[in-house]
């Protein structure tokens, strides 16, 4: 029997010719990686066996891009942990304010996670890097622990789930809403424990960042991973970025899919999902009047370059609505720096939107634009739960770049379209 | 090791946000992150949880984020078991790693109210309820899980495993 691209690329972490759907392996990892809240945690618990070095210096990532820039003292601390492990481990992927980026931009931009990887993160949208066709899944600080020291983890092999995409993109429809749409189909749990295999001739066109974003909300939908098959396109991709060799790993034909939903792209109207879930989802004809108070471009989900330029298409010589802040986050160092030699950067500033140096900051109400009791906020993030950009009674409408810098101007939820 | 405990009751897709809100993820301090436990699904939990206490929940429980301040927060608060219908899957990985007991049973949510009294069986997955007798059965812990248990959860078998 054939086997997915999942299946192939844990059986052989796994030291096995074949796996199947529920059976527990135990798993070299390429990658593990940890941020400024979920690494102080697993350092403790590294301490705490009296483990004294990490598996490999070069294949732990740590990566301050939560609450950094430290945005209070007992962030500062967190951070300092980081950087006081990453000197004492000698860590080669330890990346300080000003190299650093948001994780999930920064790695696939620096070259580190190929395809047929199997890297896992203690943080959830970890599952990003599927987009190269790695096997990358989020856990907990404790299994970071485990890994760091062990250089491996266990896994349930999961259930794959197929979504086949084809047909030509509307206007303003990008990966964003074709992540939101599928999470609006089958709920915030209608992947749970499995993973979501993409592919069909919408996805081969997808840029490497659109693929990028529909990864990173797999586990929106509850999913292990998002995972994409590694085409030319992102065999092309990694190369650019590193001579580093690697095996990509493909479905077999005759490959056992628990479920496989296709979707005609040419249906799908830019999302927006409602408070205060991703699978609140509406088209955008069918928003109605939504006033917003702030408005952000940005994060792991949405920040990337081509995210930048969308923007900055539909802000080029418009003023966002007087009512309204626009955040606009470049996800890393490099992006932001290509920002201001497209001339991005001064199409925001002088639309009268703030630019912020690299991090997740808002997006999980950690700094950098948090809401007050009772406003509204539109945004490229992932998540649009009760209280995740500040005050409980706040509001998040999830969004594409091209919506969030439309609404902006509008001063509510709205297309291009409208200006 | 049956137990007893008090229910408080939630809904589906209680999510880690709501557990712990991030706004408080500047430390890891368990006793600081349980003054905030679930205090964005329900902002009086903190003050009225008990020792003992168990967490009834619908479908997808702790789903978002992968923070261990969830179950840390959840622990130190004295919440002795949650029962869901399921769990988002980082958050079981996270519970059994943690050490906090968690229980999948997809009745729980519709057969009990807020402030029942129920007896927990983990080895057997009973959950007997107090004031009508009545048994629900959660789907029982699976061996490999046990086996990280029984080792005093994921550092405990690292630690024999590497020979530390």
């Amino acid at each position: 029997m054939g086997m997915t691209i999942v299946e192939k690329i844990m059986a052989k972490h796994a030291g096995l010719d074949q796996v199947q759907p529920g059976q527990l392996i135990e798993a070299k990892v390429d990658y593990v990686l940890a941020n400024d809240i979920t690494a102080p945690i697993a350092i403790k618990q590294m301490r705490e066996v009296g483990a004294e070095k990490v598996f490999d210096k070069d294949r732990v990532i740590l990566i301050p891009d939560h609450f950094a820039p430290n945005k209070d003292i007992a962030s500062a601390e967190q951070c300092k942990m980081l950087r006081e492990f990453s000197r004492e481990q000698e860590l080669s992927n330890y990346f300080e304010v000003g190299r650093m980026g948001i994780e999930h931009a920064l790695l696939p931009e620096q070259g580190i996670i190929l395809p047929g990887d199997i890297i896992i993160g203690a943080d959830s949208h970890t599952c990003t890097h599927g987009a190269l066709g790695a096997f990358a899944t989020g856990v907990g600080s404790t299994d970071v622990a485990a890994a760091m020291v062990t250089g491996e983890t266990w896994f349930k092999v999961p259930e794959t789930m197929k979504f086949v995409l084809n047909g030509k993109l509307n206007k303003w429809v990008s990966g964003k809403d074709l992540i939101l749409y599928i999470i609006g189909d089958i709920g915030v749990d209608g992947a749970l424990y499995k993973a979501m295999e993409f592919c069909g001739d919408t996805v081969d066109e997808l840029s490497i960042e659109g693929r990028l974003t529909i990864a990173n909300m797999a586990i929106e939908a509850g999913g292990k991973c998002g995972i994409f098959s590694p085409d030319e396109k992102a065999i092309s991709y990694v190369k650019e970025r590193t001579d580093r060799e690697f095996t990509p790993l493909y479905s077999d034909a005759d490959a056992e899919y628990v479920e496989v939903k296709e979707y005609n792209v040419a249906d799908i109207e830019p999302q927006v999902s409602f408070p205060h879930s991703p699978d609140n989802t509406k088209s955008i004809s069918q928003v109605g009047t939504v006033p917003v108070q702030q408005a952000v471009i940005g994060s792991c989900t949405n920040g990337r370059i081509e995210d930048l330029r969308e923007a900055a298409e539909v802000l080029k010589g418009r003023k966002v609505a007087p009512d309204v802040r626009l955040i606009v986050i470049p996800a890393t160092q490099k992006i932001y720096l290509q920002a201001m030699q497209e001339g991005l950067v001064e199409t925001f500033i002088e639309s009268e939107a703030v630019v912020s140096t690299p991090t997740c900051g808002p997006c999980l109400g950690g700094h950098m634009g948090i809401l007050a009791k009772g406003e509204v906020a539109i945004a490229t993030t992932n998540r649009n739960f009760v209280g995740r950009m500040g005050h409980p009674e706040s509001f998040v409408y999830l969004a594409n770049p091209a919506i969030t810098a439309a609404s902006a101007v509008l001063g509510r939820i709205g297309s291009p379209d409208e200006l | 090791m049956e137990f007893k405990g008090k229910i408080w009751k939630f809904g589906d897709n209680i999510n880690t946000d709501e557990i712990i809100p991030a706004r408080y993820l500047n430390t890891s301090d368990p006793e600081e992150l349980a003054r905030h436990c679930m205090e964005d699904a329900d902002p009086e939990f903190p003050g009225k949880v008990q020792p003992g206490d168990i967490i009834i929940a619908g479908a997808n429980f702790g789903c978002g984020s992968s923070r261990e301040h969830a179950p840390i927060a959840l622990k130190a608060a004295g919440v002795a078991c949650v029962i869901a219908g399921s769990f988002a899957r980082i958050f079981y990985r996270n519970a059994f790693n943690m050490g906090l007991l968690i229980l999948e049973c997809p009745e729980a949510c519709a057969a009990l109210e807020e402030g029942d009294t129920v007896q927990v069986s983990p080895d057997t997955g009973s959950i007997t309820i107090e004031k009508n007798g009545s048994v629900l059965q959660a789907q029982a812990v699976p061996p490999f899980m046990q086996n990280l248990i029984a080792e005093g959860g994921l550092m405990g078998y690292v630690k024999k495993k590497a020979g530390l």
